[in-house]
């Protein structure tokens, strides 16, 4: 560890270790940071030679920490900004998470340690609130040409994507690698992506706004189609119209021919649909798509019905013809000739078609980041990774993502999901693994982080933390950034 | 001399160590077979008394560089004279400013100079000297914190991109500041010449008189410093996010006066936590890789 000291003057040595022939004062160290004045004497501090010579001397080892022997001026400090080339891509598993922060919440020492987890096995399910046809399940979800993920099942009014995993990230060619990492973070970040599904559609996707589909924002999302509205509201509309009928692109519903009519004894009313039958009181293309009533091109609804049938129909029966949001709705009485003609509605049935247009809410996107924290991870937060694991599964360790709430899948490791729309802006990054870059905290009682392991010596209590240049408070989203309609 | 000057393989096998005194370079060079053996000889070659000629200058290296004329012969001190003269006339400025981005350009023109390279970079320290044939690029990152698994922002830099040199200073490094920024990331069309620029808008992010910063005449700490007794920032009490950006506002505004003379290609300044970026492209700065590319070139933005 020593070299010889020359010209040791008063209060400062000369090194000779190399040309530049530094004057070093007691305390500090030289241009290069290996060698110091320590009460007089040169000594090296180079912390790579050191471990070399331990590890040849069969020494054993323990993780290095800047600053750990030396009082801290010598080696780099560990807040130092580096820029690296090619860095990034290794799991320092041994290191203690950046910060473990202790605070005082309601008397209860509580830590909170704050990690950014690297994530190749991560992804993110998508949900699009949409009618329309995205494409066939289990096709190929593609970004920028390259297959980041595929079409999984339709949900209600919604179509779910999974993107990403480990699969794309990795398993394939570099490129798919990238774009994969590209798209998912920049999804987890809220920011608009373009998909292509394969046989299907191309979909723009933003967590939190409307879906963009082949070039058509999505709206509202209709309450069912027209036989589930007949199905949820046939018991509002049981006394006080004889006929109801819910015009749709889709499936448009006849509350007497319904089952749910039946089911009330709505009599027949010798109503005829154009359209095909699909079962009783379910018509299929009544009317050709578009923009007018129940995503129809119709704007008289009239036209989607035949005449009444003399044998059953009697002049003064009531009727509502609306559509599946509510948007359109019209009130009916047959005349003598059995013609519908339009009435002003009553205050009830214009309250059953509000409760519709009520119950259709934004059409969105909707993004979970979903992430698996591994060994490494959890490593950094305690040197018993699986007694972590096993705190989570006991809810006696709360875990976050960015300070939002997280659902930790049950059964082994911790995979949890996340609304990326609660975390703050920018919180996911990626290293060129390549792999994502999530926040995640464990925040549990003191007591409870000691006894699991925790790494004590690190803990730092969070006043230390407010004035230091290594925290920052950022407000967190409380909801989706997107419009609410 | 008791010095063993440092050069091997790092246990990947593909990356060059070499150390001599205070420099310290990570070297890696790709291309066919041969062309990397005879670009890692060069470096070697070129390497072995590189800071014996630095240090015959030394003396005039520590002094004020004068804008117009130089009398420095060793080819690394020329370019750092070169990087700083630009400076010269309105800063106090020395070629030592220079000295790591100097060293780095210097050893990536000798392994240049001696084999056909698809991509190569010389790393000193974190001031890094970069060659890109046609059609490649590097992730470059930029770390929070070295123990840190992750990186805080990444950034392309492509064959068609000016930049080949990127430099931090701050007063975080091995050398001192007269500001009082945590790093400032600097991409310019050489390392040296992102060295020199990172040094001076460094020391422009500044709160001058704040009773909460500490400040020490440099050669108190360094008997040697090239900065003499000009004060240099030792710590930093209590700021206000309002001072913060005030301060990160002072170095941004140096920073655009260089992008319009075309001295530096963009700047990332960090200061509590807070980041500002200077840039002439919105790709081109770090952390900017969004699908709309005709995003602001120049944003705020916490972290």
């Amino acid at each position: 560890m020593m070299t010889d000291a020359t010209e040791a003057a008063a209060d400062k040595i000369r090194c000779d270790a190399c040309p530049v022939m530094c004057y070093i004062r007691p305390g500090a160290a030289g241009a290069c940071d290996r060698y110091a004045n320590h009460n007089g004497e040169l000594v090296r501090v180079d912390p790579h030679i050191v471990l070399e010579r331990t590890v040849s001397h069969g020494g054993r080892l323990v993780p290095f920490q800047a600053g750990g022997d030396w009082d801290g001026k010598i080696v780099h400090e560990a807040s130092v900004f580096v820029t690296a080339i090619g860095a990034g891509t290794t799991y320092p598993d041994y290191k203690p998470a950046p910060f473990i922060v202790s605070s005082e919440i309601d008397g209860v020492d509580m830590v909170t340690v704050v990690t950014e987890g690297i994530f190749s096995y991560c992804g993110v399910k998508v949900k699009i609130d949409t009618d329309r046809y995205l494409g066939p399940e289990t096709a190929t979800v593609r970004a920028q040409g390259e297959a980041v993920g595929h079409v999984t099942t339709s949900e209600y009014g919604s179509q779910m994507l999974s993107l990403g995993g480990v699969h794309h990230l990795t398993g394939g060619s570099k490129k798919e690698g990238r774009v994969t990492c590209d798209a998912l973070m920049d999804l987890s970040n809220c920011k608009p992506v373009e998909l292509t599904i394969d046989g299907g559609a191309t979909v723009v996707v933003q967590a939190g706004y409307p879906p963009v589909v082949n070039g058509v924002a999505e709206e509202r999302m209709r309450v069912g189609c027209g036989s589930a509205t007949i199905g949820m509201f046939a018991k509002q509309w049981q006394g006080k119209v004889d006929e109801v009928v819910v015009v749709d692109d889709h499936i448009t519903g006849v509350l007497s021919e319904h089952q749910a009519g039946k089911l009330l004894d709505i009599p027949d009313t010798g109503i005829k649909m154009k359209g095909r039958r699909s079962t009783p009181g379910r018509y299929f293309q009544v009317a050709e798509p578009g923009t007018g009533w129940g995503g129809t091109k119709i704007s008289d609804p009239l036209s989607v019905l035949g005449p009444f049938d003399p044998k059953t129909a009697r002049p003064g029966m009531t009727m509502l013809m609306v559509s599946t949001t509510g948007e359109h709705a019209a009130y009916y009485e047959l005349d003598d000739a059995l013609k519908p003609v339009e009435k002003p509605m009553p205050s009830d049935l214009r309250l059953s078609v509000e409760r519709i247009q009520e119950n259709c809410e934004p059409a969105l996107c909707t993004v979970l980041f979903m992430g698996g924290a591994g060994g490494s991870l959890r490593a950094g937060v305690t040197d018993n990774p699986v007694r972590l694991t096993r705190s989570v599964k006991d809810a006696l360790t709360r875990v976050t993502s960015g300070g939002a709430p997280v659902y930790v899948w049950p059964g082994g490791g911790i995979t949890f999901m996340v609304d990326v729309t609660r975390l703050p802006a920018g919180a996911f990054g990626y290293v060129p693994t390549p792999a994502l870059v999530a926040p995640i905290e464990f925040t549990l009682r003191l007591s409870d982080y000691a006894a699991l392991g925790g790494h004590m010596d690190h803990v730092r209590p969070l006043a230390s933390l407010k004035d230091s240049t290594e925290i920052h408070q950022i407000p967190l989203q409380q909801s989706a950034p997107g419009p609410r309609v | 001399m008791t010095r063993a000057p440092q050069v091997r393989f790092l246990a990947d096998g593909r990356r060059l160590h070499l150390q001599d005194g205070p420099i310290d370079l990570i070297v890696e060079a790709r291309g066919r077979a041969a062309d990397m053996r005879a670009a890692y000889d060069a470096a070697m070659q070129r390497f072995s008394g590189l800071l014996d000629a630095l240090c015959e200058e030394l003396p005039h290296l520590r002094q004020a560089a004068d804008p117009k004329r130089s009398p420095l012969k060793g080819a690394v001190a020329r370019r750092m004279h070169a990087a700083v003269a630009p400076f010269a006339a309105d800063h106090f400025i020395t070629p030592m400013a220079a000295v790591a981005g100097a060293v780095a350009e210097e050893i990536l023109a000798a392994m240049l100079g001696n084999a056909r390279l698809d991509r190569a970079y010389v790393n000193n320290g974190g001031d890094i000297a970069l060659h890109l044939a046609d059609h490649e690029q590097f992730t470059v990152g930029l770390a929070d914190r070295p123990n840190l698994p992750g990186l805080m922002r990444t950034m392309i830099v492509s064959c068609d991109d000016l930049t080949r040199g990127i430099a931090t200073s701050g007063r975080h490094g091995r050398s001192f500041s007269l500001g009082i920024a945590d790093a400032v990331t600097v991409l310019a069309l050489t390392a040296s010449q992102a060295d020199a620029a990172a040094t001076i808008i460094g020391n422009a992010v500044d709160l001058p008189g704040h009773s909460a910063i500490v400040r020490a005449p440099a050669h108190d700490l360094q008997p040697d410093s090239d900065l003499g007794p000009r004060l240099v920032t030792r710590g930093i009490g209590a700021l206000s996010v309002v001072e913060v950006r005030r301060a990160l506002e002072a170095g941004a505004g140096c920073a655009r006066r260089l992008l319009a003379t075309g001295l530096i290609d963009g700047a990332a300044l960090r200061l509590n936590g807070e980041v500002v970026m200077v840039g002439a492209r919105a790709t081109g700065m770090p952390g900017v890789r969004t699908p709309d590319r005709s995003r602001a070139s120049e944003s705020a933005m916490h972290v």
